[in-house]
This record gives structure tokens, sequence and C-alpha cells, in this order.
């Protein structure tokens, strides 16, 4: 009996359900008999036996069969209450030593492990039970394992539904065949070769909602740009790839925008393995990520302000370190005219005094061995150059006030202008450049007031001369200025020479040609 | 007894008299029958009157019970026309058992209940569905008849040919029955005890009736008449006979329908107006002199309350029920829940909630209730290892009292005093309370937050301070499992319901109850006290949901309609309707102003646990153990009745036809969602034990 009382409170959840259905389903034949645990008169007999009363008739054994059955059924009803009242789907040993308690029985004691019993045969005879090991208390007492403390209960809230739009984190449950499949396809078709299948994974990522639940898939894939750093295709089709993600409406990036970003700054400034081939047009993506970066920062979804200044601090330490190769330099010039007009303002302008002279070295030198060096200076200056046309421009289109907001519009990346990013360039990191910036960059930085327009644009010219009035265009309000100014203001920059950068003379006729390096960075 | 005229129960609202057929019904005289039948004082008289008429008899005092008889204007004892043989026995259960004893031809039932059912099923169709709900309680009773008088080989052949024609949601009920089997454990079992001390009711149209009665009429079948006049109650009304939705939609519970004059009783769901609170408050944002500042409040309360100024006429007096004053820090309370109301997310079929769910981690004992404060900045968990533990869902951590002596030294006249009677070393993210001795099953916040109360399988209920995370009270009452217990808004009452089937209403500071609400046929699965503390709702396995009027104890509504037993309810803001879901996965919604059922919302895949209202009533939150939350468009059912205000056709009401309601389904993860909350704000907090499997 105790077998078949063991018997019966495993299985009761599964057991309803089919009785339901069974009886539902109207046909069945005598649903009643075999609806419920059943204690034969055997087993009566056989546990009367084991606890030593061996005549037992088989009037008796059938009463006390069938009582013990009704018992256990009502045991059983009382013992499903108590699951639900906890609210649980699985009926266990405690509900049902609970029914037993409430019903005046000793409840059965050794039975609330959660692993399931072991029903095994024997050898010899078709007879089957349960396996019952015995423990060795004294080995069990002076075991040196500790059980493991579970730790203390702790609430962690997270968001389910944003607005009525599903957030992926919370929200993904075991991944269904169909999503596995789907990542499994796109991810085939991006870093494959075929174009067609390319475009239609990209468009799909960007506007399917159900993306949501693989949105960590895919954010970990994009950041595999560090090991494929010598593949400048797959480099290109996974940027494109974060860039679906951030265009994606349904998308809610939340903490996965961090990764992102931290896959397109890899892209911006790392040395990639792809640069050593000069063949590779490395700048290329390097101008992509860049855009790619302006876009993340305009799509209004990178609210943390510290995330921004993480990225500008990032971008200057790069500028600033002469160790660091010219494509690095290039990213961070980039990066930071991505940014706007504000971070040029900020970090890139203070540092040109000091960078200009160090650009320069590379420039002239005229050593074979060196050619491809001096190429990639170009590079940066044009980079620069485009930089500090950016600047010029908003301050010619805002009139002469540096506060005002920046426009995007004449940035190399072309995105068309968001309202949220606005602020973003706007007066929060001057404080952050004050104690950042190297020594003895610029002597207008340090008088707090803002620089006068007409002082940058002077700055600016000695650094680039005509070419830069060639890009900012005549009838400009400032050009007057440039001629008054242009003579004295070269002296300042000579000054700064205790930087980190070899200080060597600037002249302004030694200038290069520039032209051919524009088509790199402009619109 | 050959005239169906006579003994088939018949009330058609207007003569509760002939409710009770004679001294027929005389022997039931069982307390639970007294209970059931409280709010039908004729028949109850005429009960004690034959519970009186038994004690004479039985004591052999024959010119006592010849008087009386003769005052009571009652036909002579021993000419009785009953057909059961009532031989005084020493224990009152069989006695009440004895209406089962049948001198008829047992053999014969399978025979009468084919009949029944070829009858039903070959009437019009107009008629079949409502005659079609006799065959479940003839069923059963036929079937306690077999058993109790011994045919337990035909008992069970009649169980297994019928039990599978019945409706499913009576499976559940037929498992239990099925285990009786013999006449003794016929006697110890609760729903057996229901069954025979209770009537099944029905609800019919006279039109359906009259066809039962020529059916009757034809067929002499004395057993099947019996059944019909002891144990079943048939309501009768006038009007067109409902079609299967319609009586679908009522049926399931464990007694049948309500009947139509338990729903008579006009209920006050109304809120009463809001008190003029005048709390100087430290506002930032004027600077005017001491004149000017409240009456600036008055007016802004004024453009927010406006619609709580005029006089509902549904509100209940103020002194219906007697309130706890409200303490400054109440009224302050009021302001600040205003305040936060203005920055209220207006939510609707357009414009979806933001959820925010709170996953209880490392919870291996599990959670078995939560309960989230008025103002959503306190969560209890209640667990099955009989703790229970408090978290602070704001930055403000929770801190203690300070000691008796250390307080002794405060400056009592102090404007900050409360602040400083806190042990700021105190704080911690959360509190453990040690004291059930069984598993929590709810957990319930005072509207001040300074108390909490629990309930728990060991019968008892529990009230916390949560200045010293100590034990306050024991209320002993229940001694069985307590299923639920709730606050009232105004704090001070809370109601308790469990096991033992009865809701009580409690003062927090007396160990009796106030008020016992008696009458629900099952255990007290869940309780929702009414915005405006002048009623309770109970939801039970009986499968009805009731309405109680915490003035005088009564009774005022009883719902029908849910399939298995209800474990959640919840009050839209404005007092009329009613959420209830349970067990049978569905969500129905009710109109407390007449106990109508007006919108069913299926959806869930297994039993719900959670329900709320945002807080301007416009959409519903459902949540349960199939690890979802549900958004429901209830916005949509109560502007089509406000469109329609048809009250004649109530007897036969059928839901509302707006189409489907659910807005949003959204999944955890693995969380089964056993709390839903609305902050003022109109967030949608939900919480729950993450299940590793």
């Amino acid at each position: 009996m105790m077998q078949n009382m063991n018997d019966s409170h495993a299985p009761p959840p599964s057991q309803q359900s089919t009785e339901t259905t069974a009886a539902s389903g109207a046909s069945t034949s005598a649903p009643g008999e075999r609806k419920f645990a059943q204690i034969p008169k055997e087993s009566v007999k056989a546990h009367a036996e084991s606890i030593g009363i061996s005549e037992v008739s088989d009037d008796v054994a059938a009463m006390v069969a069938e009582d013990a059955c009704y018992r256990l059924r009502e045991v059983m009803q009382a013992s499903c209450q108590f699951m639900r009242h906890a609210k649980r789907k699985r009926l266990t040993a405690e509900d049902f030593n609970r029914a037993l308690r409430w019903g005046n029985v000793e409840p059965m004691y050794g039975h609330n492990s959660p692993d399931p019993m072991v029903f095994r045969p024997t050898k010899d005879a078709e007879l089957y039970f349960y396996e019952d090991k015995e423990i060795n208390l004294t080995e069990f007492a002076m075991e040196t394992i500790l059980p493991r403390n579970p730790g203390e209960t702790t609430v962690k809230a997270q968001w389910l539904v944003v607005e009525g739009r599903d957030k992926g984190a919370g929200s993904s449950p075991a991944l269904s065949e169909e999503l596995v499949q789907y990542y499994d396809q796109v991810t085939r078709a991006i870093l494959g070769g075929n174009e067609q299948l390319i475009k239609t994974a990209l468009a799909d990522l960007r506007t399917n909602s159900r993306v949501s639940a693989l949105l960590p898939y895919f954010v970990y894939l994009v950041g595999e740009v560090k090991s494929i750093s010598h593949d400048l295709e797959a480099l290109t089709r996974l940027l494109q790839t974060a860039q679906a993600l951030i265009q994606n409406p349904h998308l809610y990036l939340g903490p996965y925008l961090k990764q992102l970003v931290a896959s397109v700054m890899y892209c911006i400034l790392e040395p990639l393995a792809a640069s050593i081939n000069p063949l590779n047009d490395h700048w290329a993506l390097r101008d992509y990520a860049a855009r790619l970066l302006a876009q993340i920062c305009r799509s209004g979804c990178m609210s943390v302000e510290g995330l921004q200044k993480q990225l500008l601090l990032a971008l200057q330490k790069v500028l600033v370190d002469p160790a660091r190769p010219l494509c690095s330099h290039y990213g961070a010039v980039v990066g930071l005219t991505a940014l706007g007009s504000k971070a040029v303002e900020d970090v890139l302008y203070p540092q040109l005094g000091t960078y200009w002279p160090f650009l320069q070295s590379w420039m002239e030198d005229r050593t074979i061995s060196n050619a491809q060096a001096k190429a990639d200076a170009h590079r940066v200056q044009g980079a620069i150059l485009s930089a500090a046309e950016l600047l010029l421009k908003t301050y010619q289109q805002n009139g002469s006030d540096p506060h005002a907001e920046s426009s995007h519009e004449s940035s190399p990346n072309q995105s068309p202008h968001h309202p949220d990013a606005s602020d973003f360039t706007i007066g929060t990191f001057g404080h952050l450049l004050e104690s950042n910036s190297t020594a003895g960059s610029n002597s207008h930085r340090r008088d707090k007031g803002p620089v006068p327009i007409t002082q940058i644009y002077s700055d600016l010219y000695s650094f680039f001369g005509d070419s830069l009035a060639v890009r900012v265009g005549n009838g400009a309000p400032f050009v007057p200025a440039k001629e008054e100014e242009s003579d004295q203001d070269a002296e300042p920059i000579v000054e700064a020479g205790s930087s980190a950068f070899p200080t060597v003379q600037v002249e302004r006729a030694d200038l290069p040609p520039m032209l051919p390096l524009l088509g790199m960075v402009s619109p | 007894m050959a005239d169906p005229n006579r003994s088939v129960v018949v009330t058609d609202g207007s003569n509760d008299g002939s409710a009770v057929s004679g001294a027929a019904a005389g022997v039931q005289s069982s307390p639970k029958t007294e209970k059931g039948a409280g709010t039908d004082p004729g028949k109850m008289d005429q009960q004690t009157l034959a519970a009186v008429l038994q004690f004479l008899k039985n004591n052999n005092l024959k010119e006592a019970e010849a008087a009386l008889r003769q005052e009571a204007k009652l036909p002579d004892g021993s000419g009785d026309s009953s057909g059961s043989s009532r031989v005084a026995t020493s224990g009152e259960v069989s006695s009440v058992l004895s209406a089962y004893e049948s001198e008829g031809d047992l053999a014969r039932y399978c025979e009468y209940y084919s009949s029944l059912s070829s009858f039903i099923e070959s009437s019009l169709d107009a008629h079949k569905h409502e005659l079609g709900c006799l065959l479940y309680p003839v069923f059963i009773h036929m079937y306690l008849q077999l058993v109790y008088n011994k045919h337990e080989k035909e008992a069970q052949k009649f169980f297994n040919r019928f039990s599978v024609e019945q409706e499913d949601w009576h499976q559940e009920d037929l498992r239990t029955l099925s285990t009786v089997k013999t006449r003794e454990q016929m006697e110890v079992n609760d729903l057996m005890d229901t069954f025979r001390s209770s009537k099944f009711v029905l609800r019919m149209s006279r039109d359906s009736y009259q066809s039962l009665r020529r059916y009757l009429k034809q067929h002499d079948h004395r057993e099947l008449l019996s059944i019909l006049q002891d144990h079943l109650f048939i309501d009768v009304f006038d009007g067109v006979p409902r079609n299967r939705e319609q009586v679908q939609a009522t049926s399931g519970a464990m007694m049948g329908e309500a009947r139509r004059d338990a729903n008579k009783v006009k209920v006050l769901y109304g809120l009463p107006k809001e008190p003029d609170i005048n709390v100087p408050l430290d506002d930032d944002d004027e600077g005017g002199d001491g004149e000017d500042k409240p009456k600036k409040k008055k007016q802004k309360k004024d453009l927010l309350l406006n619609k709580n100024k005029k006089a509902d006429p549904n509100a209940p007096p103020p002194s219906r029920i007697p309130l706890p004053e409200l303490k400054d820090a109440d009224k302050l309370e009021k302001v600040l829940s205003w305040k936060e109301g203005l920055k209220r997310v207006p939510l609707g079929r357009d414009n979806l909630p933001s959820i925010c769910f709170y996953t209880l981690a490392n919870a291996f004992q599990n959670v078995s209730a939560v309960g989230i404060s008025e103002d959503s900045s306190l969560l209890a968990a209640g667990f099955e290892d009989c703790n229970v533990r408090v978290w602070s869902l704001s930055p403000q951590r929770l801190r203690t009292m300070r000691g008796a002596s250390e307080l002794d030294q405060l400056d009592k006249e102090a404007d900050d005093i409360v602040e400083r009677m806190m042990d700021e070393k105190s704080a911690a993210d959360s509190w453990l309370l040690h004291g059930h001795t069984g598993p929590v099953y709810a957990t319930s916040f005072s509207p001040d937050r300074e108390q909490l109360l629990t309930s728990s399988e060991d019968g008892t209920v529990r009230l916390w301070s949560l200045h010293t995370y100590s034990n306050l009270v024991v209320y002993k009452g229940h001694n069985y499992p307590v299923w639920d217990v709730q606050f009232s808004p105004t704090g001070y009452y809370f109601v308790s319901g469990g096991h033992d089937r009865v809701a009580r209403l409690w003062g927090t500071d007396q160990f009796q109850p106030i008020r016992m609400f008696v009458g629900h046929y099952s255990d007290v699965t869940c309780i929702q006290y009414h915005p405006n503390s002048n009623y309770v709702a109970t939801g039970s396995s009986d499968r009805t949901v009731r309405l109680w009027d915490v003035l005088n104890g009564n009774c005022v509504r009883v719902m029908t309609g849910h399939k298995a037993a209800v474990h959640t309810l919840a009050w839209s803001p404005d007092g009329r309707y009613l959420a209830s879901a349970g067990v049978d996965k569905n969500v129905l919604l009710w109109d407390i102003a007449y106990g109508r059922l007006l919108a069913e919302m299926k959806g869930h895949t297994d039993p719900v646990y959670s329900l709320c209202f945002s807080r301007e009533g416009t959409i519903l939150a459902s949540g349960g153990i199939d690890n979802t939350v549900k958004i429901w468009d209830v916005q949509k059912v109560f502007e089509e009745i406000a469109g329609s205000d048809d009250l004649t056709s109530l007897d036969r009401a059928s839901l509302v036809e707006v189409g489907p309601l659910l807005l949003g389904s959204f999944a955890t993860k693995a969380t089964p969602v056993l709390k839903l909350h609305f902050t003022h704000r109109n967030l949608l907090l939900g919480c729950g034990r993450y299940q590793h499997n």
C-alpha cells in the first residue's frame, strides 16, 4: 500500500488533465474505472503481511482497499487546493503532506526531494520497485563538501514592455525553432557574398519587429568585428548589420547600445589588420563607421550623457597620442567631425596647434620608405580640413554666436538633422576639455570666454591657407577678417611648443596641395 | 405527491412563501441549511418550526407538538405525505440524509434519467438549453440516492453511463462525487454535505417550465419528482427563453445560478465625496502669503476632483459605515497621490502601458503571495517556508524605530519627530518577518504603510508593524487555512477568508470578527474590498463571486459564470465594475449595479492569479501562471453599455457584443505573474518568482 500511495501522489496533475479530456470526449467507455488511483486487495494483503498480519480474508482486504482508495482520492483533491493557492502548476509531496496533516493523518516523510524517484525492475522476477538506497549517515555527516548557500532572495526590476512595445531583454523565452532558423539564415546571408541576399537580409533587420528576441545575438555578432579586422568586406557587412538594428523602429537597444557603439568605435579608431595593405580602402570603412556613429548619436537613443563624454574622451586620447598610427588619428578626426561642430571646436581645434606641426613633419618627409606614411598624413590633413570647414560653416550659418545650435547639414556624413541631438554638442563638454586638454595647447583657450570666430578662422587659415577659403566660399561674413588678421595671428601657434608632439616651424608657403584627398572626407 | 403542480418547488419572485412546500422540507434543520437560506426569512421560519416539531416528537412531547401544529396551522404529523420515512435517529446528519431514502424502484433510475434526457433533447430548440440545466442536478441526486440506499453497483453503472454527458465544467465536482461510493463516505464528504443541505438553483422561462410540467404529468416518475421537489429550486421568469450562449454564460457554479431575488437589493456602489483637505504643504512653486495658499490648492483640487464634488447618487452616505478619521498624515498622503495622479499617462487601446517587472530571484522556497502598497513603494512577498519579506521599491531604505530609551530622549514637539524616531543605522533593503507556521497565502499593506497583514495555511492572520518589523497581533478564528486577507481602503478594517467558507470582517484592535459573511458553498479563495469601504467582494471555489454589505453582513450580489475556482478579483476605480478570474483561465467582467455579466475575456492558457484596472479604469491587466500579462480593452465594453441602458432584459441578459477585447499579450521569460499593480502614474508593475526548470 505504501508503494501505491507513493505511486499516486506523483502523477495527479497529468492524470487530471487526461481525465478531463477523456470526459469531454464523451465517447470513452467506463471512464470511472481507470480514472483514479486504484489499490488492489493484493496490495492490502501484501502490506498486511509486511507488518505482521498474515491472515487477511478477501472481504476484509477488499473493504480496506476501497476505503484506502477513497481516502487517497480525498487527500489528492485536498492537496490540489494547496497547489492552487501556492500558485503553482506542479503538485509537490509537501502539498500532499499538508493535506494529510489537515486530515489528521501523519504525513509521509522522506519524499520531498525534487529529483524524480527511480523506478526499476528486479533482475530475476518481473517486479518493479522504487530504488531506495541506504545512506550511510556517518559518511554523510563527515562529508567535507558543504552545500552551497543559495543566496538571499532578492528583487530585480526590469522592463518587460515600454509603451506597449515588447522589450527584448525580458521577453525572450527559449528561442523558438523559427527564430533560430531566422538567425541562421540572416547571418549566413550577411556574411555570404550574394549582394541580393545581403540586401534582403538587411532590409528585414531594419523592419522586422520580431528581431527583438534575437537582439542580443545580433549585437554579439556585430561585436565579432574584433576578430575579423583583416577582412574589410566582412567589417563593412557587420557595420551594416549594426546600422540596420539601429534603424529598426521596433527595437529598444537599451543595454546593447553600448556594445554596438564599442564595435563601431573599434572600426573608426583601431589600426585594423586590413590597413597594412595600402590597396585596402580602410579609409572608406572608417568614414562609414563615423557616419554610423553620428547616426547613433542623432537617433536619440543615446540619452546617456556619460556615453557621449566617454566617446569624446576616447577620440581625444587617440588624437593626442603620437605613438598611434596615422590611420587612427584619421579615425579620431572623422569621428569628431561626425559628432558635430561643437566636438570639433572643443576637442580638435585646441589640439591643432600641437598636432599640425606633427602632421607636417610626416608630410614633409620625402624619403621613399616613408612614402606610405606621407600619403596617410595627407589623408589626415584632408580630414582636418573637412572638420574645419564644418566648424566654420556652422558659424557662418548661425552668425557669429558660437553657442547657437549647430547644424549638421554641412557635416560630412549628410545624415538628416535630428532635433534630439542638438543639445549634445552644446556646452556640455567645455569643462571636460579644460581639464583634459594637454598643457600649452592654445592661448585662446586659456581665457574662459568663447573664442571669436575671426580668431578661429585666422588660426585655421594659418594652417590651410587658401584651400580653406575655397571650401568655406566667398561672401562669408568674415572674409574681410581674413585679410586683416591672418598676418598677426600666425604668432601664437608658433609659441605652442611644449606639447607631446615634436615642434616644427610652420610656414604657410609649404602647404602642399590637398585637393585630391578631399573626396575621401567630403560628402 | 402525484400532482406535480404542488410538489415542484416554484417561485416566480412574487410568492416567496411557496418556495417551501409544507412540511416536506421541514426536516432539513442543519446549521448549513439555515446559513444557506439566510436571505429567505419565510423559509427559515418554516424550517425552525419543523425542527422544533421534530424535537418535540423525538422527546415524546405529544401534547406540545399537537398544540404547536394547531397554532402554526400545519397538518397533523401522522399524515405526512412525504415519501421519506423519518426515523428519529441520534445524529442530525442521518436525519438529513434520510431524504435520500427511497422506496422507489432504484434500478429504474437509468431509465428515468434517459427518459428525461431524451425529452429534453426532443423538446423545442427554444426550451432545450434551459431544460438542459436540469440534467446535472438530477444526475447528482439520483447517484447519491443510489449510493445512500446501498446500491453501489447500480450507482457505479449509473455514474459511468451518464457522467460523460455532463458539461465540462462539472467534471471537477464529478471527480469528487465519484470518490463517494458508500453511504459512510457520503456522511463525511464536504461536497455531499453541500448538495444535500442546499438546493440547486435553476432559472427558467415560464414557457420552458410549462413544457417540463407537461412532461412530468405524462410520466409519473415519483423519484424524479421527489428530487425536483427536495433538491432543486426552479426560478421561473416571464419572457423569452434563453439561448445556449445565455444559459452557458451564467452556469458553472457549484449550486447552479443565482436566484433572481438575490441580486435585487440596491448596491450603493458610488464613491463618496472627497473630503476637503487643507493641509499646509511645503510647496516649492508657491511664494504667496499664508492666506492665499490653501485657496489656491483648493482651486487646483477642484479642477481634478470635480467629478467627485457632485454628490454621486449611487454613493453611500458618508456615515453609513463608521470609518477611521483622517489623520494629518492621511490627508498628506491623499494630496501626494493626487499630485502623482496629475502626472498620469492616459491609457487606452492606442496607448498601452509600460510594464516594469520585479522578478524574485533565489526564491527556492517558492513565492505563494505578493503584495504591493497602494503608492507602489513597498513590496511584500509571502513564501511557502512560512516567511514574509518586505522590500522597498523606492530609493528610501527600510528603517526601524529607535529603541525605547532613545525615543524617550527625543523632543516630541519637534516638527520632524517622525523622521527622528527612525534609526538611520538600521536601514536595510529588505526585512524578513518570521511568525507563521504554514505557507503565507496573502499579504496586504495598510493604506498608511505602517502595517502589514498576512494570512497563512496555519489558520491565522497576522498583523505586523512596519516600524519595528515585528508581529503585533495574531487573529485566530478561521481555524483552517486562510487563503486571503485584505485591508479596507481606509485602513483599520480588514477582511479574511479561507477554507472554512466564511469571510470575516475584523477591526485591527479587536481579536473577534465584527462581521461574518456566510454563504459560499466552498472555500473563500479571494477578497477585494470595494473602493468606498461599504462592500466586500469575495470569490470562491464554489465558482461564484459574492458581494457583501459591510453594514449588515448581507449578501447583496451572487454572480455565477465561472467554470472553476475564482482566484482573483479587481474593482474598477469608479466602484461599479468588478473583474474576476481564476482556474478556468477566463476573465469575467461584472456590472455590480445589476449583478450582470458583461464580458468574458479568453486568452490565458493557465490559471489567472492577478487582475488590475488602470487608474482611470480604461484598461484591465491580467496575469497568471502561463507567464504572460494580457491587456484588455474594457473601455470598449463600458462605452457600449453606456449607449444602451437596457435594464428590462436583465433576466436573459447576454454578454455585451463588442468583438475582441485583447489589446496586448506580453510574455515574461519564465516568471509566473502573481501580482499586477498600476502606479498612480499608470505604470504597470508586475511581480513573480523566476522558475528555473
